[in-house]
């Protein structure tokens, strides 16, 4: 078991407004959760600091709104954090912090090192391409050139998340909501990223489609050894799948620890209130 | 110091009930030493704090005072209430097991694949996690027409005992027995009798809590009885 993280985040903050006198200084507590009144600016992430080693699940838990997926959203580039360091192993040795690099060198990250899985569909697939060429995008966007490769991979990867192969040329948006997540699961894969990052994947399947897309998850995390960060607010999502667990709220973590001790002895009043409220 | 596998210090540990604002006492100045190849039990009543002692060991819970010293092959003397959390999900992986009469375990997972899979945590590969799993499942007597069934639908020894071999399969260096025998009936508490004294020839450090004071009787080499939190000898 290595002991070096392969990705680490420091002092990630990410703000949605120019923020003001008031709430900048701590001292004030000007701020209604992560609102401030005065600028009308949301602190979205405030101070987040995570690392992730090889082949672990990372789960974030905390209540809409506090963040969760404004942090998978950063770390994947779709935004700008405002101020934090992120550092990749297999980015120049961890020793660059990727959020100051060029536009160019986050896309080829974002090819080659990380996969992401959106709640929302529509967002990690185009739904007018068939599932196939869904792949085939990722990969030609990792510089892969050889069709026929491409269409093995894909094949295999569709075949990984139970695509029927006589379905694969259709276009995702004929797929059930458990089918299409499927796919965006094999097209995050493609390029055989060791960073895997899931937000809210399960969210508005119903329970049986959950559980095949949360056992595909497993099993990939049992054979290819990717390491995931996983988004939800449902625990017992959280409970099922990751080693350690991050509690969010008002865009802060409030509690971090392994997720039997999260689930068995809560120590913020907030997570005690969010395992009390577990079904 | 060489001998101790296992030495807890003025351990205490209370809960905030959430909503009632009110706070447990679960254990109080609890020290314990654990040697080497030894097996302690720990007898008491419900509610007494055995449980919270364990958990502390295998940091489910966080111990508020005190210090839990364990002699890791990874990491020589630590201090189990200050360890990192990587330090414990490796000690947890590779050289402390934790069996309780509960099997909490993958939804939609086999027997087999259960075993496996605690194989394959400690870095097996596939073969050798599927030749270790079909070794220790035979080896504590599991029906082989279990092994490809869901432990969700086997009785409390079968469970029991899937829960054993689980832990076991990883060798670990440290066995924490919290109530393994409790809801079994005779003939499957005699297998479980057994399977804890090979482990105990094979070497294991055992630390394990029970209700049943016959099934502790010369299994044990140290007993202690534990009430409102703290241990009496």
């Amino acid at each position: 078991m290595s002991e070096q993280p392969i990705f680490q985040v420091k002092h990630l903050y990410k703000q949605f407004g120019p923020g003001c006198d008031f709430c900048r200084d701590e001292q004030s507590q000007t701020l209604q959760g992560n609102y401030c009144p005065k600028c009308k600016t949301v602190y979205a992430c405030n101070d987040i600091n995570i690392e992730l080693y090889e082949g672990e699940i990372l789960g974030v838990v905390g209540e809409s709104g506090s963040g969760k997926s404004t942090l998978v959203q950063c770390l994947y580039f779709d935004q700008q954090a405002t101020s934090g360091q992120y550092l990749l192993a297999r980015h120049k040795e961890g020793k660059k912090n990727v959020f100051e690099e060029t536009d160019q060198q986050k896309r080829m990250i974002r090819n080659t090192i990380l996969g992401m899985v959106y709640q929302n569909p529509y967002l990690g697939l185009k739904m007018n391409f068939s599932s196939i060429s869904n792949i085939a995008e990722k990969l030609i966007a990792a510089n892969h050139q050889n069709v026929e490769q491409m269409t093995t991979i894909g094949k295999n990867l569709l075949n990984k998340v139970n695509i029927a192969e006589y379905r694969m040329k259709e276009c995702p948006k004929n797929f059930s909501g458990g089918m299409q997540q499927r796919v965006q699961i094999a097209k995050a894969l493609s390029n055989n990223p060791p960073i895997l990052l899931l937000d809210e994947v399960t969210t508005g399947l119903d329970l049986s489609v959950q559980a095949n897309v949360l056992d595909l998850i497993k099993q990939i995390q049992r054979e290819s050894k990717v390491s995931m960060i996983v988004v939800s607010h449902d625990l017992s999502v959280i409970k099922m799948l990751a080693d350690r667990t991050i509690v969010m709220l008002n865009g802060k973590i409030v509690e971090s620890g392994l997720t039997d001790q999260i689930m068995e002895d809560p120590q913020h009043p907030y997570t005690q209130q969010l395992v009390y409220s577990l079904l | 110091m060489s001998e101790i596998c296992l030495e807890i210090k003025n351990l205490s540990k209370e809960f905030i009930v959430y909503n009632a604002n009110k706070i447990v006492k679960a254990c109080e100045d609890v020290n314990l030493s654990l040697k080497k190849g030894e097996f302690i039990g720990i007898t008491g009543r419900s509610g007494s704090g055995k449980s919270t002692i364990l958990k502390g060991i295998y940091r489910t819970n966080y111990p508020q005072k005190g210090e839990i010293h364990y002699d890791s092959d990874e990491y020589g003397w630590i201090d189990l209430c200050k360890a990192s959390e990587r330090q414990i999900v490796h000690l947890r992986k590779h050289e402390i097991g934790y069996v309780s009469q509960f099997l909490k375990i993958m939804p939609r997972t086999t027997a087999r694949q259960l075993v496996e899979n605690a194989v394959l945590e400690t870095g097996g590969s596939e073969e050798e996690a599927k030749e270790k799993a079909e070794t220790i499942l035979k080896h504590f007597d599991l029906d082989e027409t279990l092994w490809d069934a869901y432990p969700n639908t086997f009785s409390g020894g079968e469970k029991l005992r899937v829960n054993i071999a689980m832990a076991m399969v990883k060798k670990p260096k440290l066995l924490l027995l919290d109530e393994p025998t409790a809801s079994l009936d005779n003939a499957s508490k005699s297998k479980v009798r057994t399977l804890i004294e090979q482990l105990k020839n094979d070497g294991t450090t055992m630390l394990g809590i029970f209700h049943d004071l016959e099934f502790m009787e010369g299994l044990c080499d140290k007993e202690f009885n534990m009430q409102r939190g703290v241990i009496d000898e």
